[in-house]
């Protein structure tokens, strides 16, 4: 169980986290969204006892992290978002020293158990040096799970590995969650909807909504991304589109695709089909494209004017950025 | 810390010793250790072997302990930032540190454990070098004064257990190593080399000068251990800099997790 009440965190003038308030209960993967330097890590951070928070309380297990920072500590599993490793020790030493750390019993068999479930045996007198990205992800799952925490903590699990890797580390949070109560933090929001069965979006240090993917997603359903594909020459089909009620946003992009967002609770695709056909335009294409994480808060921050960033047509995936 | 559970006190030294350990072990993973070793009996060798020359020219010279002693501290003061500039920095480099703060351990015994390994680590190699007294006690008639060896021991290993302290504590404001051995060669020679003739430049009076002059590092270990006297003023000397190091050392680690 965790209970965070009020937790806001000073780095000197800048306030990375403001006033957050949230639980997360037993058989829960919640997901902390947001882009990069919102505040996840740092919440992720005190929450594992790492460092103190500036003003407010966060308990995990009933254990204060301040107060009680060891006892926190002993029921936590954590994985920071760079992996960090120990290049000239082999995955088995590596494991062996985290479980010692933590005075568990039968060690070796301990070890050689989470090496097995990480698919690690091949791999297990390795130099941590040697192994690829995907291989040290799991070695890191590996060693926040080895003491069978209460809570699982990992920051941007998936990040920097590829397409087929992330399928399968995904699949082993979905398994872990049923054991402990996992909190991992992201900026993509179609893996925060498949993993995670709570999900908070955090934005600038605040909480900007909190609730089950499924009833995200339907406050978001309102508005849609529809994009338009025609034959040849699209100049002047923004200005067409443009006098159709109930759409919005239309910007053109690089492939020459018209995309445009509907406003909420009308259907204005019929209107448009008969538009562009009308205007001589052979259209080839019209389909709806998945809302992007900023397009998420734009829509949850709209009634804000300080949010000046305008959408983009892909869904954010940028992978290198450094909170 | 209230005194109290046995159990609870070997649970402290557990943690300790489970990093001391690692840090220790490692050290002969690494090409660094051996190069140090390496180095440090080579210098002391030809030190060695160049005085017994002498011996054997000159009727009236008998070498004692102080033909390896004297540069036997002189290179651990050189070697020992080799040996401690890795123990904290190079976890705050690659990350590892939020691991380890992350862990059930306190940060005292994360700063005991490493400062330990990197002490016992030194002590192995020193121990290598009684081959010297043994075999100088082969050679000169009717063997070498036993005194200054025992107290000559007492007061490198005190030595090591300050320097290291130091090192430990320079270690942990950095997340460079390099940076690291540079600031602790540079403090090392400071109390080794500098503070002697500051001390002597400046006279016997003044109540300033009594604290540059017990600062001396090398004055600790030249005046009275070296030459076989157990003087209780310098392995308290060294004992408080390793203890005030190691004190600092964790409140530095604590600082980082505010950062």
């Amino acid at each position: 169980m965790i209970r965070v009440e009020g937790l806001t965190k000073d780095y000197g003038p800048h306030r990375a986290i403001d006033d957050l308030t949230f639980n997360a209960e037993e058989g829960e993967i919640l997901g902390f969204l947001g882009p990069n330097g919102a505040g996840k890590t740092t919440t992720m951070r005190i929450l594992c006892g790492y460092m103190p928070p500036t003003l407010g309380k966060a308990e995990v297990s009933g254990y204060d992290v301040v107060d009680q920072s060891l006892e926190v500590r002993r029921r936590v599993g954590y994985m920071p978002e760079t992996v960090p490793l120990y290049p000239d020790m082999t995955v088995f030493d590596y494991l062996k020293y985290m479980a010692d750390l933590r005075h568990l019993k039968n060690v070796e068999d301990r070890v050689d158990g989470v090496i097995e479930k990480m698919n690690l045996e091949k791999r297990a007198s390795s130099y941590i040096s040697s192994l690829s990205k995907g291989l040290r992800q799991r070695v890191g799952l590996a060693q926040a799970i080895i003491h069978d925490p209460e809570v699982l903590i990992l920051d941007e699990p998936t990040i920097g590995l590829d397409p087929a890797q992330i399928i399968e580390v995904r699949n082993l949070i979905r398994e872990l969650g049923r054991e402990h109560i996992v909190l991992l933090s992201t900026h993509i929001l179609s893996e925060a909807q498949q993993v995670c069965n709570r999900v908070i979006i955090i934005n600038n240090g605040k909480i900007v909504a909190g609730d089950t993917p499924e009833r995200l997603q339907a406050r978001l359903t309102g508005a849609r991304r529809v994009s338009v594909q025609v034959g040849g020459d699209s100049d002047g089909l923004e200005e067409v589109l443009n006098n159709i009620p109930g759409i919005a946003h239309i910007s053109t992009n690089v492939d020459g695709n018209i995309v445009f967002e509907t406003v909420p609770g009308q259907e204005p695709r019929p209107e448009v089909a008969k538009t562009i056909v009308s205007a001589g335009y052979d259209l080839l294409e019209m389909r709806p494209v998945g809302i992007s994480l900023e397009n998420v808060f734009l829509q949850l921050t709209r009634d804000e004017p300080s949010h000046p960033e305008s959408p983009e047509d892909e869904p954010i995936e940028d992978e290198d950025g450094v909170e | 810390m209230k005194m109290g559970l046995n159990r609870k006190e070997i649970e402290l030294m557990r943690n300790i010793w489970i990093i001391a350990s690692r840090e220790y072990k490692l050290y002969f993973s690494s090409p660094v250790a051996y190069m140090i070793a390496f180095v440090l009996l080579l210098v002391l060798g030809i030190f060695f072997f160049l005085n017994l020359q002498v011996a054997a020219f000159q009727p009236g010279f008998v070498p004692g302990v102080e033909v390896f002693l004297a540069p036997l501290a002189t290179m651990l003061v050189m070697i020992t930032p080799a040996v401690t500039t890795r123990l904290l920095a190079e976890e705050k480099r690659l990350g590892t540190i939020e691991l380890l703060l992350t862990a059930p351990v306190r940060d005292w015994e994360l700063v005991i454990g490493k400062w330990l390994g990197g002490f016992l680590f030194l002590l192995t190699i020193v121990a290598i070098t009684i081959i010297f007294p043994l075999m100088l006690n082969q050679l000169v008639e009717p063997g070498i004064d036993q005194g200054p060896v025992i107290s000559g021991y007492i007061g490198i290993i005190l030595l090591c257990a300050a320097l290291v302290g130091i090192g430990v504590a320079i270690s942990s404001l950095f997340s460079n190593p390099i940076a690291a051995f540079v600031t602790t060669l540079g403090v090392f020679i400071f109390l080794w080399w500098i503070l002697d003739p500051i001390t002597r430049v400046m006279g016997p009076a003044g109540s300033g000068i009594d604290l540059i002059r017990y600062l001396n590092f090398s004055d600790h270990f030249f005046a009275n251990l070296f030459r076989g006297v157990i003087e209780l003023g310098d392995i308290i000397f060294y004992l408080s800099v390793t203890a005030l190091s190691l004190f600092l050392g964790t409140v530095s680690v604590e600082m980082g997790r505010w950062r």
